[in-house]
Parts: C-alpha cells; structure tokens; sequence
C-alpha cells in the first residue's frame, strides 16, 4: 500500500512542471474567462461586477459578432475543402516515384515553415493594387485593374486563398504519412485485378487515409476558427468587417475597446462551437473511419 | 503444350543483377516450384512473370501471348501474395470480389462465383468479417479465394504459406495442390522451403545467385542433384558432400569412373543411405540426436562433417568410434572446383 501510495506521489511530482504551466497558463485562463464573462468590464470609476448573461445579451445584439460569425462559417466551408483535398492531391503525387521527389515534398512543406505573418506580408505584396505580383500579370493579360483586398466581395475570398496556401502543406505531411503506411502489395494486388489509378484511390487509398482525414479535418476546423495573424497583417478585418473572423473580432474588442468582460463572453462561445465541433467530428465520424 | 514461357529472361536493378538469363517452361497445369534461399531472384522471376516489374532483357510469353510489355492485369493471371494483400477496410465478401467488381462482370454472375468460391474454401460463415478478425490461416484463404475467382489459367504464388504455424503449412499445402489439381491451374509458386517443393511440385526449378541451377522433377532432384548445391539444399538433413580424399583407400567406395584424381572430386552420400558397417570408413561421433523415428549421428570424415541417419535408438555417445558405409550406387560424385555433377 504503502509503495503504491509513493508511486502516485512520484507520478504527480513527474507531472508537476508540465502540469503548473498548463493550469497557469492555460485551464487557469480558460476558467477565469468563463467567470469573467459573466462580468461587467472595470473601469476607473466602475469595478467589475456581477452582470449574469448581460454580455451573451449584448452578443446576440451584436450585428458585427453576426457578421464575423458568418464570416467565419464562409472562411471555414471555403478554406477546409480545398486545403483537404489539395493537401491529398500533393501527398498522392509525392508519394510516387516521380524525379524531384523530395524537392516537390519540400516545396510543398515551405510554406509551413514560414511564420504566418512572413507569409501575409507576402501575399500582400501579391494583392496589392497597381503594382502587385497579381496586377502585373493580369495587367499584362488585359484584364481591368482590381482591388483584392480593398473590395468587399474579394477581401475575404482573398485571405482564405492565402490560409490554404499555407494549410496545404502541413496537412499533406500527415497524408503522406498514412500513405507511406499502406502496404504497397495493396497496390501490387489492385493493379493486378486490373484497377485503375482512380479506382485504387476510391476504393482503397481513400477508405484507408479516413482516420487521417479525420485528424487533418478536425485540425483544420480548429484552425479556421483561430486565424488571426494574417488578417491583422493584412486588413485589420475590413473593408467594412468584410474579413473579420471571430478570433480577430475578440482581438479587436479585448485589445482594442477594451472591453474584456465581453471579448470573454466572446472566447467562451468560440470555445464552445470548437468543442461541439470537434465531439461531432470525434463521436459521430470516428465510428465511421476505423478498420481495424 | 507449355502455358508459360520464360526465355532468357534478366533483371538489373541499377547495375546489380537479379536475375540472369533464366528460361523455362511451364505445361499447362502443373505446378512448378521456384526454389531457393532468400536473393536467389525467385520472387523477383515471379514479379516478372505478373509484370509487376519489367525484365531488362528477355521475353515473357503466356498463353501463347507475348505479354513482356503488357501492365499485370492484361496477362491473365491471379496472384497470392506473401503478406496476402487483403484490403483491410473491405469484408472478406468485398475482398474476394474487388477484382470482378473492377472488371465490371455482372452482379448474377459474381454473386455465384462468390458463393461457389467460398463454398470451396470453407469461408461461407466468415464473408462478412474484416480480415483483421480472421486468423491466419483464415486471411491466407481469402487470398487464395480471390485468386481463384478471377478464374484465370494461371495462378503465381509468392511464398503463400510462410507466415502459417508448422500444422497449417502442411494442411494448406495439400489443399492449396489439391484445388490446383481439381481446378487445372497452371500454377508458378515461390519458396525457399524445400519440404513444400518436394511435396507440391510437378517440377523444381532451382535457383541460386540469379540463375537457374536445376530444373527437374522432385524425385529427379533428389536422386540426381546437378551439382553440389543442389544437393545439399534438398533433403533434411542435407546430403553430406565431403572431399573425396576422405575415401581414399577403401576400394568399395571409389568411383567407378577412373579418369578423375581424387583430389578434385567430391563425394556426396544422402545421410538416409549411410548405414553402420564394421567394414566401412571409421569416424568419431560429435553428437547424436535423437528423434524418434530414428538417429541422426554426427560425425567427422575428412575433416568435414558428416551425418548418418539410422533407425531407432543407438547406444552410443560423442567420442565413441563408428563405421560408415553405403552402397556405390548411393554415391554422388562432383566436381569440387565448379561443384557439377560428374556422376
């Protein structure tokens, strides 16, 4: 009794370090969060205090929360698609024996590395007006002058090509992962039945990556509702909330008005929809992708 | 009339060659056995033969098809893999039809196919299953069923039975030359186990470094081993071949031949056709194992170890002193420089 009694005080002490900077740093924040959206924001004159639902009132009022909400939901349905299945569509291509392989798997990869902001920065010089990368070449095709990011119609479309761009290829690593995993006798057996590329992806490969699409669409779901960098970097959430995505609405309210008791309010709900989303995903999907 | 002809086939991987010049011949159902250690370039003569790689040289023909160009699946054959290559998100069902369903053949007709195929081997209660809840033994039949549903002429086996316990081996080498007889299938099966060759074969091809080092019928292999090496791979406990120099002196045992010098032959004697004789070469045990059946007692003769296989129990141990003989006839006499049968 007594040894087992030692082996848990050992366990917890090994535990510890980690443990004090994730409930510092983390749980601790969450909860205080939690609390603190049912407060009023301090002010000089007016301490906080207890406001019950005052704030998630004040949410569903909120016409520019509605906007980014629904921002959101288009940046989502726009970017995790097609960074998903361009993601597959270059692991698929380096997976073969083509020449170059492993120069096309690092290309693929580099945009990963970059640090988001390095990357907006980028593509802001793409975007930008008259004498943009972009400009040029449809300047040079004869197509009328555009302002990508200046224009309520193609702000956001523009950020969400830049979130792919940079999603693609962290996701193709997990691919090209589980691809590496399937035996490639599945191909040797299926190329002898007489299966053709395609029906070898849709009946075989594509059944046996499900556990990882579904890590990869949990991930990107989770990082759709957590952009921000880049659209600080390079439209502050405009023309007109346009482009503001949730998280850079809390930003706004939080760092910007100051008004923390709502940006609380604000993170306890995009908390929430993450975590509803990803049990969906987890309980619903997970019944469906495991074979084994 | 020949269902598969291989001629002067090779395969070079970036300079190392896998496969040298190797021709052969198959007859329309028999089952032909492709021996031999592990890198002999058996499995890869057989990769060639489905088109799952290309020869660099050499040709390839099939039913009387030239198919060294053709992609596998216009060769007309079936093919069971060492590790089986279930689909392991398919049912055992889905499995066994994933070819048919690929080639489009209408549902009546796969349905009984499907029906007939299980029924032979046994996996009528087990079609709805995954392959990760069958067994073994289990998933090695579902390999096999699908091979056999495509109801093709030819069927290539690459070490089916290598990851099976020692009883399913020798069950699943009877069914497997059971339903290839039954059947009339042509059939190429890869091996490095002798046993199963023995047993299965219409003929062995025996393969070393790359090349073909004897082609003959089971009985022919043991009783006429073409060379040295081929002797000792066939036969548990392996032929003893041993300098013949071990010999000199005892008229009974010197070759018939006379043209040779002692010095550059080898004489191979099979351990079974050793018997215990006052008469015979005189050799110290080293060890004697005992198995049942019968003993295997190890000696030296001429600095070379030497096996004799005798009946029941014998009273002696290492150390002790025995009598080797045999008669001529058993002797098998080699080269010892290229280690080619000489008589």
């Amino acid at each position: 009794m007594n040894s087992r009694l030692s082996a848990a005080v050992h366990g917890w002490l090994l535990l510890m370090p980690a443990m004090l900077l994730l409930v510092a740093f983390t749980h601790w924040p969450a909860v205080a969060s939690f609390i603190e959206s049912f407060s009023s924001t301090p002010r000089p004159r007016r301490p906080s205090r207890f406001v019950g639902v005052a704030n998630y009132e004040q949410m569903l009022a909120d016409p520019v929360f509605w906007q980014s909400l629904a921002n959101n939901l288009w940046f989502a349905l726009g970017t995790i698609p097609l960074a998903i299945g361009l993601a597959l569509l270059m692991a698929i291509w380096v997976n073969d024996r083509i020449p170059g392989r492993t120069f096309a798997r690092m290309a693929y990869f580099t945009p990963t590395i970059l640090p988001m902001i390095a990357v907006a920065n980028i593509w802001l010089f793409f975007y930008t007006p008259q004498y943009g990368l972009l400009e040029q070449v449809a300047s040079g095709l004869g197509f009328a002058s555009h302002n990508w990011l200046g224009s309520r119609e193609t702000a956001l479309a523009a950020v969400a090509l830049v979130a792919v761009w940079k999603e693609s290829g962290f996701f193709m690593i997990f691919y090209l992962a589980a691809l590496q995993g399937i035996s490639p006798t599945l191909a040797e057996a299926a190329a002898l039945e007489g299966a053709s590329r395609w029906t070898f992806f849709r009946r075989v490969q594509f059944p046996l990556l499900m556990p990882t699409t579904l890590f990869v669409l949990i991930n990107a779901v989770i990082n759709a509702f957590r952009t921000v960098d880049h659209i600080i970097v390079m439209t502050r959430g405009g023309p007109d909330n346009a482009t503001s995505l949730l998280l850079f609405y809390i930003y706004q309210v939080g760092f910007n008005f100051w008004d923390t008791s709502y940006a609380a309010a604000l993170t306890v709900v995009l908390l929430a929809m993450l975590a509803i989303a990803a049990l969906v995903q987890y309980g619903w999907l997970e019944r469906k992708v495991h074979y084994r | 009339m020949y269902s598969i002809l291989v001629e002067r086939v090779s395969k070079t991987w970036s300079g190392t060659s896998a496969v040298e010049d190797v021709s052969f011949t198959v007859k329309a159902g028999d089952l032909v056995v492709l021996l031999g250690p592990s890198g002999c370039g058996k499995s890869t003569t057989l990769r060639l033969i489905a088109g799952l790689d290309t020869p660099t040289s050499g040709r390839i023909v099939i039913a009387g098809q030239d198919v060294t160009e053709l992609p596998p699946a216009k060769r007309g054959i079936a093919m069971v893999f060492q590790s089986y290559a279930l689909f392991p998100h398919l049912s055992v069902g889905e499995n066994i039809l994933f070819g048919l369903k690929v080639r489009k053949v209408p549902r009546a007709e796969r349905d009984a196919r499907l029906a007939k195929t299980a029924e032979m081997l046994g996996l009528k209660l087990l079609l709805d299953r995954r392959p990760s809840q069958l067994s073994g033994g289990q998933q090695q039949r579902v390999a096999l069923a699908r091979a056999i549903v495509a109801e093709t002429s030819v069927c290539l086996m690459d070490e089916p039975l290598s990851n099976l316990d020692a009883q399913l081996r020798l069950e699943m080498r009877r069914e497997i030359r059971a339903l290839q007889q039954r059947l009339n299938m042509t059939m190429i099966y890869v091996t490095h186990d002798q046993v199963e060759a023995m047993t299965m074969a219409d003929r062995v091809i025996l393969m070393r470094g790359g090349r073909i080092e004897q082609n003959a019928t089971p009985a022919e292999l043991y009783d006429r081993p073409g060379s040295a090496f081929a002797a000792r791979f066939v036969g548990t406990p392996p032929m003893n071949v041993i300098p013949a120099q071990a010999v000199a002196g005892r008229d009974w045992a010197l070759p018939a031949f006379g043209t040779h010098v002692l010095g550059d032959l080898s004489i191979g004697i099979r351990p079974e056709a050793v018997r215990l004789d006052p008469a015979g070469v005189p050799a110290e045990i080293v060890a004697a194992e005992y198995l049942g059946a019968d003993t295997l007692i190890e000696t030296r003769l001429g600095n070379a170890p030497f096996v004799a296989r005798t009946a029941g129990r014998i009273g002696m141990k290492a150390g002790d002193t025995v009598h080797l003989a045999w008669s001529p006839g058993d002797a098998h006499w080699f080269d010892r420089a290229s280690e080619r049968r000489i008589a």
